[in-house]
């Protein structure tokens, strides 16, 4: 269990953390840690050179400007799970962090690192792909903002240069009726999700649906946007029938590989039955209720 | 008799140290020039080892040896076989035990090829890169069945088949009984055990003194003394050269009692070739491989009964996976055989197994140790012929259990300390009454059930009932010693994992000598202080060792008693022990210290009484005729998510006789923590390997604990059926809560689900397992 | 191999060290300090024997590297006790039976401190799931959560 041999730098500020990722192909960054030293603990992860972004000021924020809801990649996860801004106005948000690891793993973890770790299995993805958040990732040459539907390309990777480090991440401020959750099936805490669902609803009058998100995790090679399920419950009454259909093609969006925690049947049926349970709560949530 | 210590809840004696960070666990044990050890091991599980070259991994900075198997020479052996095969006629057995290194052939995923010693584990993690091994990868043997058709590829070469023992054993005549049963029930059922994961890992520290010529060895194991023992003999040491010492263990649990492993045979060896200290810590994914561990048989079981569900017989053939080696006889399939019997009449039966090689880790007992899958299989078959029968589940077993004054029950088959499987007490109706009432069973069915059902709600309820094995043979020992401080200390061979033994032990010594538990120094595990005994298994620790200790102080009460009547001119019988003195009774201001009459039985100088021993010590032993036999009725209230199948625990009850209780504190922890590895066993742990013999889930990350959030509360409620056996009453409560759960969430499961044709016949599960369950019994 | 010199104060006490970069928060803890109250159960981050607090927040010390916590201060378990007197959290888990090999418990008692600090008066519900993150395969956790109220009890005296 011990990791090999690395070069270590822990720059003060972001351009310098840039120029060293720059200068090393093989360089990682730091951040949380939590999957990375786990990986160079098992020696499937040897990079030459970590760069340690922890000592850099000003990384770490949640605030909401301009429409949105500013997120430094830095912010901690228990950082978001205790922000009252979060849990009121941002549910999917405030239910997806409670449910990723551990508390203590969360205590380190970072909202950044989850994204740019990309691990099929890792929460935030479907959950930013249910706000349609933006990314904004910061290199040699300044900003530059990534549409999420960019942002993740497969397994374990993201549309990131190796010189680039995700600084922010900016989820739409919500205006209107608007709600959010997420159902994560996971056997105990701390485990992978066997499937998990975001969604995220606006709703205009009559209860009619004006907006919808559905992002799916760990049922597919990248985390999936289920869009038929999206437009099939778009511009109509979220009542029973409306949910229920789209919670099917939302199964049908869904690409899972069978494995010992469940076969490719069992996992269908589970994002149906995720994705119904949380369009159901945020349209709850969206009218007023918790 | 009213008890001053014995059956108290007394807080523990070990607790301050291992409170504030003082007390030693192996990797603890830091010495100068102290040298670490990693060990690179097989990535296949059957494999032909036809080279290793070390010679570049020798080179590295700061690696101080490496050693293969050809470079032990003589040295080089295969463990030793642990427990033989039982006196039952007929059986066969095929002895093979695991290599100190592997020599030829790989025969398990994680078998160690080569030690690296360097100055830290850093260095020598980094240096296992360097050794180059030529594997020929085989064909692995895993699955049982298969294993046992012509042309499998065979663990042993040897052997000429992967047959690992088989074993016959009867009562009765079971075809006979079965022609004129009502009903028979006949199914196949897979039951999976899984792996201890004691948060502990294992580990040896090993420093030979040349000065002294004494080798000390630190080791994580439930067993010093025969550690000792072995040791000595293999390096040619004699005994009193050797100081084995388990200090504090984080868990036992069964596979810390396997002896001999490979890693323990060579690190002492080591730390004497190279003249310096030497540690090895197993991590975690070493464990996973290369610690032993439990894992599955497949029954084919078949009960027959009269119509108002009377037991005529049951006959069960069993597969049971053996792993690649098997030093450890058949202590699992064993009990699995005989705790089948559980608490009812079963007056025909015929139990018939293989244990199978297979290339996979070690199996040796994991707490339960094999009764696990015998409860699973006769608690379902009772669960299935009561539906069949209309009889409610409860009254099935009610009306199969061995009557109160039918004990001593000599079952007549042979149990797993080779004597007759003999019950001896035991009154099973009101642990079954006391569990209804508890878990609240009337209610339940009658209103809570409907009423939830009503509302869409999927709950149901489960009880369950099982005899336990314990406190067996062959003995253990103690000393006892009044101090001329007053305090008391004992020492006794037996180890510590966590038990309370420090306490319970004291309890024990302190009813005896009448001193409060914290003036009483225990010292365990120790082969210095004592060098008798065998260990910690089969709950036996209270039962063997604490009757050890309490014959030991008994004889040194005896002492004291003798030499305050002479000190005092007193009778005996106008004495009496209480807070530490001797006093006579009714006059109490005359009285003389323990302590003092320490300091009076061991003068300087003067003249004693030929025949006198000094001081108010006492050494006694203590070993059954046979083991006690405790048992247990566990019950659940379960509501199930029926769309993602996630259970949640409402209520748990757990029933237990073991007889006298020491102290009720530590037995009710003992069965807090049983019940939950036995919740880990029926609904999260499962160890799962490919058709090549591979892990695919070697870590904590895939193999499931449960949490604080899976774990519910536990009541329990004790009731006491004293063993004739011993002198103190006790019988083992180590195991009870782990055994039972597996059928305790087959039959809620099923009433909660109240589906026709969803039979649960294996464990564990899982919420994916019960889903297919579910589909295949809806008929999709 | 490389080399950083590092400054932690570790239970009040400041100390300086040269460490490989690679050197483990709780290996540097274990064998640099002697400090071998905090155990390590697992390779994976799952099983929390290795809780310790640095700057007053519970982490795991198998996943932090010794050179992140330069500058820091670190809690241990060996620090708990002032003065001969236990703390509050000691005192229930020994009241409440919350240990048994105590091996997870040094780990188990810092995050239930780190638990309620954040939270001095949790519920049964709480407290599960502020320790869901440190693994007891003694206990069932039914002690141990009487351990943390007992604690929280004590604590808000």
């Amino acid at each position: 269990m011990i990791p090999p041999s690395f070069d270590y730098e822990a720059p003060a500020s972001l351009e310098e953390a840039i120029a060293i990722l720059g200068k090393n192909p093989e360089a990682k960054i730091l951040a949380g840690g939590q999957s990375l030293i786990a990986l160079m603990k098992l020696r499937l992860a040897s990079p030459a050179v970590l760069v340690d972004i922890n000592r850099i000021e000003g990384l770490g924020y949640i605030k909401e400007e301009d429409g949105w809801l500013r997120i430094g990649a830095m912010t901690r996860e228990s950082d978001l799970d205790t922000s009252d801004l979060v849990r009121e106005k941002y549910p999917l948000l405030a239910d997806t962090t409670r449910v990723i690891a551990d508390p203590l793993v969360r205590n380190l973890s970072t909202l950044g690192g989850n994204l740019a770790h990309a691990d099929p299995a890792n929460d935030h993805p479907a959950t930013m792909l249910a706000y349609g958040a933006e990314l904004v990732a910061t290199g040699p040459k300044g900003e530059r903002i990534i549409p999420v539907g960019d942002f993740f390309t497969g397994p374990f990777e993201t549309s990131l240069a190796q010189d680039e480090i995700l600084t922010e991440i900016r989820i739409p401020s919500p205006n209107g009726s608007s709600g959010g959750a997420y159902q994560k099936l996971e056997r105990k805490v701390g485990d992978f999700a066997t499937a998990a669902v975001a969604a995220q609803v606006k709703l205009g009058e009559k209860g009619v649906v004006e907006q919808v998100g559905i992002g799916l995790t760990n049922v597919g090679l990248t985390p999936i946007k289920a869009t038929a399920a999206e437009e099939s419950l778009q511009g109509k009454e979220a009542n029973e029938a409306a949910i229920s259909e789209a919670a099917q093609l939302a199964s049908e969006a869904a690409e899972p590989e069978a494995d010992p925690r469940g076969s490719v049947e069992f996992k269908r049926a589970l994002v149906k039955t995720l994705t119904h349970r949380a369009i159901k709560t945020a349209v709850g949530r969206a009218q007023g209720g918790k | 008799m009213a008890t001053q210590y014995i059956g108290k809840r007394l807080k523990r004696n070990e607790d301050p140290r291992l409170l504030t960070g003082q007390a030693l666990f192996v990797d603890d044990v830091n010495l100068p020039g102290m040298l670490h050890v990693a060990f690179l091991r097989s990535p296949y599980a059957h494999a032909r080892l036809n080279s290793v070259d070390t010679s570049k991994a020798r080179q590295r900075e700061g690696v101080v040896a490496v050693y293969a198997a050809r470079d032990l020479g003589d040295y080089w052996c295969n463990g030793p076989l642990l427990v033989s095969p039982p006196p039952v006629e007929g059986t066969v057995f095929n002895e093979r035990t695991q290599p100190i290194l592997v020599m030829d052939t790989v025969r398990h995923l994680g078998e160690p090829i080569a030690a690296v010693v360097a100055e830290s584990r850093y260095l020598a993690e980094d240096a296992l890169t360097d050794i180059l091994v030529d594997y020929e990868v085989l064909p692995a043997v895993v699955d049982l069945e298969a294993a046992l058709e012509d042309g499998s590829p065979r663990v042993h070469e040897d052997v000429g088949s992967n047959v690992a023992a088989h074993l016959v054993q009867t009562i009765g005549d079971y075809e006979k009984a079965k022609k004129s049963a009502h009903t028979v029930i006949a199914r196949r059922f897979v039951y999976d055990h899984g792996t201890a994961a004691a948060l502990e890992n294992r580990g040896v520290v090993a420093e030979w003194d040349a000065h002294s010529q004494r080798l000390t060895v630190w080791d994580t194991t439930q067993a010093p003394n025969p550690i000792r023992i072995g040791l000595a003999s293999m390096l040619g040491l004699s005994e009193n050269q050797l100081r084995v010492i388990a200090p504090f263990i984080g868990g036992g649990f069964g596979p810390k009692i396997m002896m001999f492993y490979p890693e323990e045979m060579l690190i002492p060896w080591v730390a004497i070739q190279l003249g310096r200290p030497v540690k090895w810590i197993e991590d975690r994914s070493e464990n996973f491989v290369a610690t032993t561990q439990e894992r599955s048989q497949i029954h084919q079981a078949e009960i027959a009964l009269t119509e108002d569900g009377k037991i005529l017989g049951v006959h069960d053939v069993f597969l049971h996976d053996s792993g690649a080696y098997d030093p450890y006889g058949l202590t699992v399939p064993l009990n699995s055989q005989c705790t089948l019997l559980g608490p009812y009449k079963i007056p025909n039966y015929y139990s018939e197994f293989t244990a199978v090689f297979t290339n996979k880790t070690l199996v040796t007992p994991y707490r339960g140790a094999g009764r696990q899958h015998g409860v699973f299989v006769i608690e379902r078959l009772l669960d299935l012929a009561a539906k069949e029968l209309g009889i409610e589940l409860p009254e099935i077993r009610r009306r199969n259990f061995i009557p109160p004054d039918e004990f001593p029950y000599d079952n007549k088959i042979i149990y797993q300390d080779f004597t007759n499987l003999v019950y001896d007490s035991g009154d099973y109706e009101p642990s079954l009454d006391r569990a209804l009432e508890m878990i609240g069973y009337d209610e339940f069915v009658n209103q809570i059930q409907p009423q939830a059902r009503s509302e869409g709600r999927t709950v149901g309820i489960g009880i369950v009932a099982y005899v336990e094995g314990t406190g067996i043979g062959p003995y253990e020992g103690a000393r006892v010693q009044v101090q001329q401080s007053g305090r008391v200390s004992v020492a006794t061979g037996i180890g510590t994992q966590g038990q309370g033994h420090f306490t319970s032990y004291a309890q024990i010594v302190a009813e005896q000598l009448q001193v409060d538990i914290d003036k009483i120094d225990l010292v365990t595990g120790d082969t210095d202080q004592f060098h008798w005994g065998t260990g910690t298994f089969a709950s036996r620790g209270a039962v063997v060792a604490g009757n050890a200790i309490n014959e030991a102080a008994k004889d040194v009460r005896a002492k004291v008693l003798k030499a305050a009547s002479d000190e005092l001119e007193v009778a005996e019988e106008d004495l009496e022990l209480a807070e530490g003195e001797v006093r006579v009774i009714g006059a109490p201001s005359r009285s003389i210290s323990l302590g003092e009459l320490a300091a009076k039985a061991n003068p300087l100088r003067g003249a004693v009484k030929p025949g006198t021993e000094p001081g108010l010590e006492a050494t006694n032993y203590f070993g059954p005729e046979r083991g006690a036999t405790s048992n247990g009725v566990h019950a659940m209230i379960v509501e199930l998510d029926p769309e993602t199948m996630m259970v949640e625990i409402q209520k748990f009850v757990v029933v237990h006789d073991c007889g006298r209780v020491i102290n009720p504190m530590i037995v009710d922890g003992q069965i807090h923590g049983g019940v939950a590895q036995g919740i880990g066993n029926a609904f999260y742990e499962q160890l799962i390997f490919d058709e090549n013999g591979q892990l695919l889930n070697g870590s904590f990350m895939d193999y499931l604990l449960p949490t604080a959030l899976d774990v519910p509360n536990v009541s329990v409620g004790h009731e006491e059926t004293l063993s004739p056996l011993n002198p103190l009453g006790t019988k083992g409560a180590g195991e009870a809560g782990a055994i039972p759960v597996g059928p305790l969430f087959a039959q809620a499961l099923e009433d909660a689900l109240q589906l026709d044709g969803l039979e649960i016949l294996e464990i564990p599960l899982s919420p994916s397992l019960l889903w297919e369950l579910v589909q295949e019994a809806k008929g999709n | 191999m490389s080399n950083h010199h590092i400054r932690v104060t570790v239970n009040g006490d400041v100390q300086e060290a040269d460490v490989d970069a690679r050197l483990l928060l709780v290996h540097f803890i274990r064998e640099d300090l002697n400090l071998t109250g905090t155990h390590i159960g697992c390779d994976t981050s799952h099983c929390g024997a290795c809780t310790v607090l640095v700057n007053g927040t519970a982490i795991k010390s198998c996943t932090y590297f010794a050179v992140q916590a330069d500058g820091a201060e670190v809690s241990t378990v060996e620090g708990l006790a002032q003065n001969g007197d236990l703390h509050p959290i000691q005192e229930g888990f020994r009241e409440m039976h919350g240990l048994q090999c105590g091996f997870c418990t040094p780990g188990m008692m810092i995050a239930s401190i780190a638990l309620l600090e954040q939270n001095p008066n949790p519920t049964e519900d709480e407290i599960r799931w502020g320790i869901s993150g440190n693994l007891c395969r003694c206990t069932g956790y039914i002690n141990i959560v009487k351990a943390v109220q007992y604690a929280a009890e004590k604590m808000q005296e």
